[in-house]
């Protein structure tokens, strides 16, 4: 077994209003950031998990992000990248 | 007839619920914590308002892995009667005990005021005693309240008459500005298909009695007490 670090963006599913996005969107105009179409603003979620490799340990995430970390109704999940933690074995 | 109230760390509105029961009802009540297994007999179950674990990751989220919540999808498959109000609908969604979900208020802000719905079936568990189209007053206290579900979802609610409240003006008319937090199809409530579990954002145990500025929360709790003794 080996340790991953995982790193997961959850945001709010694209169609739907998302009122914060808006309203960063309508302060990045005001500051002049007038090419700004669209903000969306959702969790950004690290989480460490001891795998048999790191193809188990992206499985096993997934499978979080569509039971608890993310709502299918509302919200869409991007796995970022599974990395090995140097030198940390588990025991 | 006996009421089971749970009680999740974070639970706020769970005394309102047992007054309700208790001194308006003249029914029996129990507070049901979080961590047990057993729903002690109760007939109908209240998920009540607050914030259960903070709101931590989504509202609902994770006091949808309680314990207690096991029982109570058991009860709801048996057809017992389980009303969710605020939190508790949040809870229910999560839990898909209801289909769709509860996200921030169009306007950003958490809204504590009273508002208008409009009773859309009066043929349900929960409504039978009131009058089909009536309008009802009663108090919304939440920040993630906006009720959303994809086109299918709302199509088949509506079809089916599962939209049992929608935010109304005094005068029961759909506006715009009568909607306090953005729902879509101004739903403030649903039924499930099988029409034993309700979830609504408004409150209507803080609507019980003429002190609080409102009765109109009691049809409610007094359609489920005829349904469930008879």
């Amino acid at each position: 077994m080996s340790l991953y670090r995982v790193a997961i963006h959850i945001v709010p599913r694209r169609g739907l209003l998302d009122p914060q996005g808006k309203a960063v969107s309508d302060a990045l105009h005001a500051l002049g950031f007038s090419g700004v179409r669209e903000t969306r603003i959702g969790r950004f979620v690290v989480l460490e998990i001891e795998a048999g490799d790191a193809m188990e340990a992206d499985a096993a995430v997934r499978e979080m992000c569509e039971r608890l970390l993310a709502n299918p109704v509302t919200e869409d999940f991007e796995i970022e990248g599974v990395h090995a933690i140097e030198g940390a074995h588990a025991t | 007839m006996k009421f089971g109230i749970v009680t999740f760390p974070g639970s706020n509105c769970d005394y309102d619920a047992y007054h309700a029961v208790i001194d308006q009802l003249g029914e029996r009540a129990v507070y049901l914590w979080h961590k047990s297994r057993d729903l002690e007999g109760v007939d109908v179950v209240i998920l009540p308002g607050g914030f259960s674990y903070g709101d931590y990751l989504r509202a609902g989220a994770i006091a949808r892995f309680s314990p207690i919540m096991h029982e109570v999808a058991s009860h709801a498959r048996r057809g017992g009667p389980v009303i969710g109000i605020c939190n508790g609908f949040q809870i229910l969604c999560e839990a898909h005990l209801l289909p769709g979900a509860l996200m921030r208020n169009s306007g950003l802000k958490f809204v504590s005021k009273p508002v208008h719905l409009r009773v859309e079936n009066t043929d349900t568990l929960f409504t039978h005693r009131y009058e089909p189209g009536q309008v009802l007053r009663m108090p919304i206290a939440h920040g993630e309240g906006r009720y959303v579900a994809d086109r299918a979802t709302l199509e088949r609610l509506d079809n089916e008459g599962r939209v049992v409240f929608r935010y109304v003006d005094a005068h029961g008319g759909l506006t715009a500005e009568a909607n306090p937090n953005g729902s879509l199809h101004a739903i403030a409530g649903i039924v499930s298909a099988e029409g034993n579990v309700l979830g609504m954002m408004p409150h209507p145990e803080r609507a019980v009695e003429p002190i609080l500025g409102s009765v109109d929360g009691l049809g409610i709790f007094h359609s489920v007490l005829e349904r469930v003794a008879a």
